[in-house]
């Protein structure tokens, strides 16, 4: 299979203080594809995933080097603006944080924060997106009601349609099926496989099975070290490294 | 019996005993003011300004008091908001967690806390006086909005650190600045702890007497500018106090009744704003 990149990250080291949540990471991050990234816990799976939108700025005495290129632009060179790099990518998080607002405000609040102000195009968007989300159905007649209100299944679908509506490029998904029950993780899984036709998708996952499901190229970590990265059917199937073969069989977790 | 069930029952009385002695403060303080303001309190009380002879127990009332109590804590508490949200909003928001800025702050609002409300008094006279300034409504809103400034930020920034930090990355992960996150969304999820924050520091701002007796001063009319003195309900209770005339002393606990209904309204004002605002909070 041939794969365009999309992210290319080059040599990425992370710190925090003392401690290095990342060694040296070199990859490649296909486009218009699901890539999922795996391993044992506490091996910087969300750390990598949060360096594409430099969330890991917000920690404390985080150190970044390296490099990551996204559209030939390194996103880590200090002339980048911040809110322009995270514009191009949604957030899922493990467990879905709405905003203390509206259903519609939730959504809206993305698009207005970017410059648009007419009403009408607002609530064409946020139509728009709640149906991409395929949560329209659901909250159609009370998109004026708390989002908190909403159960966390509909909550992460929400915050997809909010992540959706600024336009982003890329979806990076941090365990985010992790707080769900299994009905509504398989809608989100759902929406990732239709997604992933105009979007780049990247997911931290630590299910083996959802890997297997969505993988179109699989990242595999461990201790902060890239161990292995191919073609899905490649690392699930047939690893070539050991630890790769030994996590899979459910050796190491 | 064991020991660890003498243990147990030893400290629920000791809870009980703990619970009585707050509640009975309250309903004694309630009791002796309503008892002994009620029978003095008439129409008159809430709605005139003293005439002449009224410390006397000649005709009148506290209405320039009443006016200028809430001008000044309604002052004071506008002047102190715009301040404190700005200083917690920077401490969660912009400072980083480790900062020693961050530390010293609150440290500082501790301090703050801890001084007397005369000191406050007293400061804002040497400013006063520097600036050539008279005691005036003005003056006495400063000196208030400095008393109330500490307790007030305190108690937003206890609120905003509870915001869970996934709050924050969700709205940056849009391309949300600092700014846009800190007040669309942080305040957002924080207003019903900011508003008791609020409502707290007007309370406490209403009730001193310290601060404002050389700041505010005290004056038989309605006060109509901020650069003229203004009377307020504390120093009114005070000076009523302080005749040997019976009926004017009765007067005085009926002022303190009209300022504690004040300070009552205004907390289940909060309660309801407070509920109301809460339905949005994300747990």
């Amino acid at each position: 299979m041939e794969f365009k990149t999309h992210i290319s990250v080059q040599n990425l080291d992370v710190f925090y203080g003392k401690e290095r949540a990342l060694k040296d990471i070199t990859v490649d991050i296909p486009d218009k594809k699901i890539t999922v990234i795996i391993g044992p816990s506490g091996c910087g799976k969300t750390t990598l995933l949060k360096s594409f939108n430099r969330l890991v700025d917000s920690m404390d005495e985080v150190k970044v080097s390296g490099k990551v290129f996204l559209d030939g632009e390194n996103i880590f060179d200090p002339k980048v603006e911040i809110t322009h790099i995270r514009k191009k990518m949604g957030l899922l998080s493990q467990k879905p944080f709405p905003l203390p607002m509206s259903i519609y405000d939730n959504v809206a609040y993305g698009p207005r924060i970017h410059g648009i102000k007419e009403k009408k195009e607002l609530e064409r968007i946020v139509e728009h997106y709640l149906k991409q989300a395929s949560l329209w159905d659901e909250v159609k007649d009370r998109l004026y009601a708390p989002a908190s209100r909403l159960s966390l299944g509909q909550q992460q679908r929400l915050c997809l349609a909010r992540g959706l509506a600024v336009e982003p490029e890329i979806i990076l998904g941090d365990e985010p099926t992790s707080a769900l029950d299994p009905k509504s993780s398989q809608r989100i899984e759902q929406r990732f496989l239709e997604l992933k036709r105009e979007y780049t998708i990247v997911i931290v996952t630590h299910i083996l099975r959802q890997a297997m499901r969505l993988a179109d190229y699989v990242v595999f970590l461990y201790l902060g070290e890239l161990i292995e990265h191919g073609p899905a059917e490649d690392i699930l199937v047939d690893p070539k490294e050991e630890m790769t073969k030994e996590y899979i069989k459910g050796i190491i977790s | 019996m064991s020991r660890r069930n003498i243990e147990e029952n030893v400290f629920k009385g000791l809870m009980v005993v703990s619970t009585l002695i707050i509640l009975s403060t309250l309903v004694l303080i309630l009791a002796t003011v309503t008892v002994k303001g009620l029978p003095a309190l008439n129409l008159a009380m809430i709605t005139q300004t003293p005439k002449g002879g009224y410390y006397l127990g000649k005709e009148g009332g506290v209405l320039n008091a009443i006016v200028g109590s809430l001008y000044l804590a309604g002052g004071a508490t506008l002047l102190a908001i715009s301040i404190s949200l700005v200083v917690v909003l920077y401490l969660n928001v912009y400072a980083k967690k480790d900062s020693h800025l961050a530390a010293f702050t609150r440290f500082s609002f501790d301090v703050l806390w801890g001084i007397p409300s005369i000191v406050y008094g007293a400061f804002g006279f040497t400013i006063m006086i520097f600036f050539g300034l008279r005691t005036s409504l003005l003056a006495g809103i400063i000196a208030v909005s400095l008393l109330i400034l500490p307790i007030m930020s305190r108690a937003m920034d206890e609120v905003i650190r509870m915001v869970p930090e996934e709050l924050f990355d969700a709205s940056y992960a849009l391309g949300a600045t600092r700014l846009e996150t800190a007040f669309k969304v942080i305040a957002r999820q924080a207003l019903p702890g900011i508003l008791t924050a609020v409502l707290v520091a007007f309370g406490r701002g209403i009730g001193d007497a310290a601060s404002v007796i050389f700041t505010a001063g005290f004056t038989d009319s309605i006060p109509y500018s901020l650069f003229r003195p203004a009377a307020t309900l504390p120093l009114a209770i005070f000076f009523q106090l302080g005749t040997p005339i019976p009926e004017v002393q009765d007067r005085a606990y009926a002022s303190a009744l009209i300022l504690t209904v004040i300070i009552l309204i205004i907390s289940v004002v909060s309660r309801i704003l407070t509920k109301k605002f809460t339905k949005h909070i994300v747990k």
